[in-house]
């Protein structure tokens, strides 16, 4: 469990986190949503460690991350695992050897135990026969899932994603999504994902924090979202025709 | 003021490539294939400009050597000298700072495009530890670059000359051994040493600081060189003055 208690982070004049309070549950999927600029980076960034809040503070199973020492901090980074939107996977290494490398950084396992430990996870990602080929000798759906081998390969407690389905076709989004949510099931983790895809929500928004111009301006799951009159909320999910026909239809009871 | 905060930021990259170290084991590999890509991929070039520069040195000198008092070993002698003192370590490492440099910025700028550096950090790594320190190791072999070049070099100053008709071979020899100080081959390697450290550090500092996206990675590239090759000059001057006169 992550838990964020009045959280504020500012850039100069400009205040970008206005005191958020929101607890991460683990074994959930749980989801920032929100328009570009309403702070959903910078509090991921801040939930990793890479910018310090002004003020705040984020526990990560009920231990503050601003009481933490240098190697407590280092320890806890090698309990998270991390999605980035684009992937980041290492251009010059194989797919093995990207998966592989958290666990050659973190432990002292034999080689072959390494590279059992890999196969394992690629066969659960479904990517058995793409050991040997190179990021770009790979779809951006396969490379996705490459991502989130890499990320769990070391059992992470904590699993970041950020805008995992942005460049895929609703399909492969889809596989993603489901994906996700199928291993913070299986591992048992606390997820975080910033998604501005309204189909994540109604696939896997099981805890969800919506950011208004760096403030929580709503919290529920995705039965409560698609049913919130709260015109904040609304004007952002059903900003889309898709989603505001079927608002209608709702509506009109069809 | 942007001068400033930019020799600042570079020394405080330099004390975070000798921070947290990684993993023996992952560094050894890092190491040695820095080495294959930066200095066994340069040595085609550097061989290739080294020998053909060499012979055109030794052609200038003996074609200019137009008055009969001056003894023809002079070509030699002059050939010597120039690719010992000069040709070799500056002007061989500015070309580095073409290929090489351009080589790490444009690597290390494309990580920090597509968020690689960032995964590095989230994972717990001194990206600058494990993206860098293996860079300047790589480099110290560079001074082997450079006695290469200097051999080739006198090889292609005695190929032209000789095989030219200008010089005699027994002539070429003595004007190569003719008033050598050891003092200048040492001169020589220090101010590699330097410029290696320069080849590796400077670039990797415009990539890993670069921000924006493809287009400034090449942009990058371009002011690493321009910047790399400054450094390389003055850093020349200044050690000449300080070792040589």
């Amino acid at each position: 469990m992550i838990e964020i208690k009045n959280l504020h982070k500012s850039f100069g004049e400009e205040k970008i986190l206005k005191g958020i309070d929101f607890v991460f549950e683990t074994g959930k999927t749980n989801l920032i949503i929100g328009q570009s600029g309403s702070g959903k980076s910078v509090l991921l960034k801040c939930m990793l460690g890479l910018f310090t809040p002004e003020q705040g503070t984020i526990e990560y199973d009920g231990d503050a991350y601003s009481s933490f020492n240098e190697e407590q901090k280092r320890d806890l980074r090698t309990k998270v695992g991390m999605l980035f939107q684009g992937g980041a996977l290492f251009d010059s290494m194989t797919v093995e050897e990207n998966v592989m490398f958290p666990l050659r950084m973190f432990t002292k396992t034999k080689k072959k135990d390494l590279k059992d430990r890999v196969h394992e996870v690629l066969e659960r990602v479904n990517l058995n026969d793409t050991g040997q080929k190179y990021p770009a000798e790979i779809s951006g759906g396969m490379q996705k899932r490459v991502a989130i081998a890499r990320a769990i390969v070391n059992r992470p407690k904590y699993l970041f994603c950020d805008e995992p389905n942005s460049g895929l076709d609703p399909h492969t989004a889809t596989v993603i999504d489901n994906l996700i949510h199928d291993l913070t099931v299986e591992y048992d983790i606390t997820t975080v994902v910033i998604t501005h895809d309204m189909n994540s929500l109604l696939e896997i928004g099981e805890n969800i924090a919506f950011l208004k111009d760096g403030v929580l301006a709503w919290k529920g799951d995705k039965t409560q979202i698609f049913k919130t009159e709260d015109e904040t909320v609304t004007d952002f999910v059903y900003s889309s025709d898709l989603f505001k026909k079927v608002r209608v239809a709702q509506q009109r009871g069809i | 003021m942007n001068y400033l905060q930019s020799i600042g930021e570079y020394l405080l990259m330099i004390k975070g490539v000798f921070g947290r170290m990684t993993k023996g084991s992952v560094l050894k590999e890092l190491i040695f294939k820095e080495i294959d890509e930066l200095v066994v991929g340069s040595l085609g070039i550097v061989a290739f400009l080294s020998f053909f520069i060499g012979g055109v040195v030794a052609l200038q000198t003996a074609l200019n050597l137009s008055n009969p008092i001056i003894p023809k070993s002079l070509v030699a002698f002059a050939a010597r000298q120039s690719i010992i003192l000069e040709f070799s370590p500056t002007f061989i490492s500015i070309i580095m700072a073409g290929k090489v440099g351009s080589f790490i910025t444009s690597s290390i700028g494309s990580m920090r495009v597509t968020e690689q550096i960032d995964a590095l950090e989230v994972m717990g790594i001194n990206s600058l530890n494990y993206l860098v320190f293996p860079k300047i190791i790589a480099m110290l072999t560079y001074p082997f670059v450079i006695a290469i070049s200097m051999f080739l070099g006198v090889l292609g100053a005695y190929t032209s000359a000789v095989l030219g008709g200008f010089v005699s071979s027994e002539a070429f020899i003595t004007g190569l051994q003719e008033d050598f100080i050891g003092f200048h081959v040492f001169y020589a390697f220090f101010k590699t040493f330097l410029f290696a450290f320069i080849l590796a550090t400077i670039p990797a500092y415009h990539g890993y600081y670069m921000t924006g996206g493809s287009l400034e990675v090449g942009k990058s590239s371009t002011t690493s060189f321009v910047w790399t090759s400054v450094v390389i000059i003055v850093t020349n001057y200044i050690v000449t003055q300080l070792m040589l006169s």
